[in-house]
């Protein structure tokens, strides 16, 4: 499908959620040639910002609310891409076609793309709504977390996967007291194997946070209607002057969900971020990914964004760029860099290159003999390397692996 | 703030005004300099931000960190002696006029 431009200038290419995914569909739709309209709707008041750096040097001051920006606003005026911000789309009308915005106003397209990224996921437990409980996912999360850590003297984290150890890093480095609760029994345990689990509860307690497992919170006390501690179920009361929950996301769906696109948990995609809605393609952490012969994959990674937001603006000028490279994913936590490629899930065996005690190793990963992914720490060529290898599915034995005389950039090329 | 000046591979000319402490990827990529990509958002994670600085410039520069030294093994484009990462260059008011060739690809 080819939309044309439409007569009235109305129209166009509209993208809901302004965004990493958002941001990408807009530029890309200009790189594949279209002229016509093109209308970026965002909720939050700010221009398109990078999401990563807000558990990392935005929390721990390095860096400036103007540095997180991802593109100037000359660059929206001289792409002619119309950004509206704090503007909320309260529903699609798939009939017209047109999508109705909070502000009353009705907007129609010629194309469709929904980036609308997901939310936190809230502690289900009593005492979630008390001051000095956050979650983080914008901007503003971020500022309000920062000034409770101006003055907090014991910062509780909920859950320990990315966004909660980055969170525990930057207070560490602000100075605060710092406390991690995992229900599981390993950190990240989702996605790394148990050896770089306990890599990291390790760096994390050599940086004096006090790392509990297996710690499942029960409820939040507080006093005078703000958090004063957060109590599990082996009858632990640990004090807290602020509460940051990280335990995941839910897919922002709901607009996709009421206009009749298909969804489960996300709005359900092909490879070239393509609905069932020939005018609708959808990017980011709102999609789980639905392709024959493999499981429903749902990502929440940069790369993420940015490879299904050129896969859609492809899609809407009617042609087939999928994106099915390898998954990365990266995270830093005090002066240690993690960087993952491909999904771990499934592996039988696992081989560890380079020096743990040196703070410097990668994990391969194997299953049925076959490399599926590598999670490198302080190795960022291993990672580089790895991408190349899982891209172009170079053999690799594990042999050659664990012997470092072998040049695994050698095999990639 | 500095003047900074990009050139791409095909001649193509950009000059950009960077605030001090910023980066010169935060700086490029804002202001939309074809070339620079900085996928990952200055994390040093990418090798999408690779330029190659001008030599009356190389001395006014921090050497690279082990990170960036590794990651410069990795860029598209050949690495060559005066090849950087521009997430890793802050700005400050002594490169002011500086210039960088930007490579035939970041990835």
């Amino acid at each position: 499908m080819a939309p044309a431009a439409s007569a009235t200038g109305i129209g166009g290419m509209v993208i809901v959620g302004a965004g990493q995914g958002g941001l990408q569909v807009a530029e890309s739709l200009r790189a594949e040639g279209w002229t016509g309209p093109i209308t970026l709707i965002g909720d939050e008041t700010q221009p398109p910002y990078h999401r990563p750096p807000l558990s990392k040097a935005l929390l721990n001051g390095e860096m400036t609310d103007a540095q997180l920006g991802i593109r100037g606003l000359d660059f929206f005026e001289r792409q002619r891409i119309t950004l509206l911000t704090g503007v909320r789309v309260s529903s699609i009308d798939r009939a017209v076609p047109a999508v109705l915005l909070d502000d009353g106003r009705s907007l129609s397209y010629d194309g469709l793309a929904l980036a609308t990224g997901a939310r936190v996921r809230p502690l289900p437990v009593p005492g979630a709504d008390l001051e000095g409980v956050f979650g983080l996912r914008t901007l503003d999360d971020a500022h309000r977390i920062g000034a409770a850590l101006d003055t907090a003297e014991r910062v509780v984290v909920i859950g320990g996967g990315f966004i909660g150890l980055e969170v525990a890093a930057s207070a560490r480095k602000r100075g605060r007291a710092v406390t991690v609760l995992e229900a599981a029994d390993r950190l990240m345990a989702r996605v790394v194997a148990p050896f770089v689990s306990d890599f990291y509860a390790d760096l994390h307690r050599s940086h004096g946070v006090d790392v509990v497992l297996g710690a499942q919170v029960v409820a939040l006390e507080g006093s005078g209607g703000k958090v004063t501690a957060v109590r599990t179920a082996d009858g632990t009361v640990y004090p807290a002057d602020a509460v940051v929950a990280g335990i995941g996301v839910i897919p922002n769906d709901d607009l996709a969900v009421a206009a009749g696109l298909a969804c489960d948990r996300g709005i359900i995609v092909d490879d070239c971020a393509r609905t069932h809605d020939p005018r609708i393609v959808a990017v980011g952490d709102c999609t789980v990914r639905v392709a024959e012969g493999a499981a429903p994959r749902r990502l929440e990674s940069v790369q993420n964004a940015v490879e299904q937001g050129k896969a859609a603006a492809a899609s809407l000028m009617g042609h087939e760029r999928p994106f099915t490279a390898v998954p990365w994913f990266w995270s830093d936590q005090y002066d240690v860099k993690l960087q993952m490629v491909g999904l771990s899930a499934g592996h039988d065996r696992t081989v560890v290159r380079g020096v743990p005690a040196e703070r410097r190793f990668s994990v391969f990963y194997f299953r049925d003999g076959a490399l599926i992914a590598i999670d490198s720490v302080n190795r960022p060529p291993d990672h580089m390397t790895g991408r190349k290898l899982l891209d172009k599915r170079v053999p690799v034995t594990p042999e050659q692996v664990s012997d470092e005389t072998v040049q695994l950039a050698a095999l990639a090329r | 703030m500095a003047k900074i000046t990009f050139i791409s591979h095909d001649g193509a000319e950009q000059v950009v005004d960077i605030p001090t402490g910023w980066t010169v990827m935060q700086g490029a990529v804002q202001n939309g300099v074809d070339g620079i990509e900085g996928e990952c958002g200055g994390s040093c994670a990418c090798a999408t931000c690779h330029c190659y600085v001008d030599e009356s410039f190389a001395g006014s520069l921090p050497a690279p960190t082990q990170t960036e030294e590794e990651m410069l093994e990795c860029t598209s484009s050949e690495r060559k002696p005066n090849s950087r990462l521009s997430c890793q260059i802050k700005v400050t008011p002594e490169l002011d006029g500086m210039t960088l060739h930007l490579p035939e690809t970041q990835s």
